[in-house]
């Protein structure tokens, strides 16, 4: 019990600075769905419901589009298919005795950054650790996009301009790290870029959707990539390491 | 907007949370398949680079405000510097350059 306290209160701590760089990051993502219409409780709903950065932004433009709901699922589907990995070493990580509910917990709190600190607790994690890092960063989240889109129009546009690569910056400071010693990442990166960029200006590509566009890519790319240069399992705990530094 | 708002945030919460919840409730054991292991290794990468690029050209007041901005990004997160530090420096780039341009 004083146990738990103690992880909780850990966990707060270094919670603080996760929760300092979403709320950034979450006031474009405000400013964002401001641009679609949405109002600031729907935006702010979103993100207490959702808290996912990427996953967000995208979804974004399929509101925006009026997609169908499905391509919204499917689209979710492919973007957060990462924190099944994350999700997959924390089901190691908890101890196998623990009640079943704070597996439940966990899980709503998998994100990029938490999952960092949480996957580098030496040993077992104490579920408590997770909880104190989502109830600071969490709130920084939800708040960041309540104030985006309250705030949004308000700011210079020269603000809007600068502040509107933030989440850019952080997708960079994500990817970019384990690419310094991983050549494959390093060539998935230029690759995925390049037909990217293709997939945005050549003619008849360009109509696609850029929903399927990111489905169509990520799939082919990643899937080629896995078939080509299957990981060893040695590979996790670095991953793990890079997440960290990032969050 | 020609569909629900609310409809879409609870599509898109419910497929999240299951992809967060299914394996830490029913994957006790872990992964064995390589290849699938591989594969979601990868697909954040490829995943963020498809999204970042070229997108952040189009995301601010000139072309190549966001060019450099995405050159700086890289670069700072090349040597290191923390999620934040990348953030705050791509944007701190576009607001000096569309100062002085």
């Amino acid at each position: 019990m004083k146990q738990n306290k103690l992880w909780f209160v850990k966990g707060l701590r270094d919670g603080i600075p996760i929760a300092l760089g979403y709320l950034a990051v979450a006031f474009t993502l405000g400013i964002a769905a401001r641009n679609v219409g949405l109002t600031a409780f729907q935006a702010a709903f979103m993100s207490i419901t959702n808290v996912t950065s990427a996953g967000e932004f995208a979804a974004l433009g399929l509101i925006a589009s009026g997609a169908a709901y499905v391509e919204m699922a499917v689209m979710q589907l492919i973007i957060n298919l990462r924190y099944c990995l994350m999700s997959c070493t924390l089901s190691q990580k908890l101890d196998s005795k623990l009640p079943f509910i704070h597996r439940l917990f966990v899980a709503y709190g998998v994100t990029d950054e938490i999952f960092g600190i949480s996957a580098s607790v030496d040993g077992k994690l104490n579920p408590f650790y997770s909880y104190g890092a989502i109830c600071v960063a969490v709130p920084g989240w939800t708040l960041g996009t309540y104030l985006g889109v309250v705030l949004g129009n308000v700011m210079p546009d020269r603000i809007l301009s600068a502040m509107s690569v933030a989440l850019y910056g952080m997708f960079i400071a994500i990817i970019i790290p384990p690419s310094r010693k991983d050549k494959v990442i390093a060539g998935l990166i230029v690759i995925s870029m390049a037909a990217s960029s293709l997939f945005t200006y050549i003619p008849v590509l360009r109509d696609i959707s850029a929903g399927f566009r990111i489905i169509i890519l990520t799939v082919v790319i990643a899937g080629v990539a896995a078939i080509l240069f299957p990981v060893k399992s040695e590979c996790e705990p670095k991953n793990q390491e890079e997440l960290k530094k990032t969050g | 907007m020609k569909n629900n708002v609310y409809l879409y945030i609870l599509v898109m919460a419910a497929v999240t949370y299951l992809i967060r919840v299914l394996p830490l409730t029913l994957i006790r054991k872990e992964i064995k398949n390589i290849t699938i292991r591989s594969f979601l290794y990868y697909v954040p990468y490829v995943t963020l680079a498809v999204m970042t690029f070229p997108a952040i050209l189009s995301a601010t007041g000139s072309i190549w405000s966001g060019l450099i901005s995405f050159a700086v990004a890289v670069l700072l997160a090349y040597y290191g510097a923390s999620l934040f530090k990348v953030s705050v420096g791509a944007c701190l780039t576009v607001f000096i350059l569309e100062l002085i341009m």
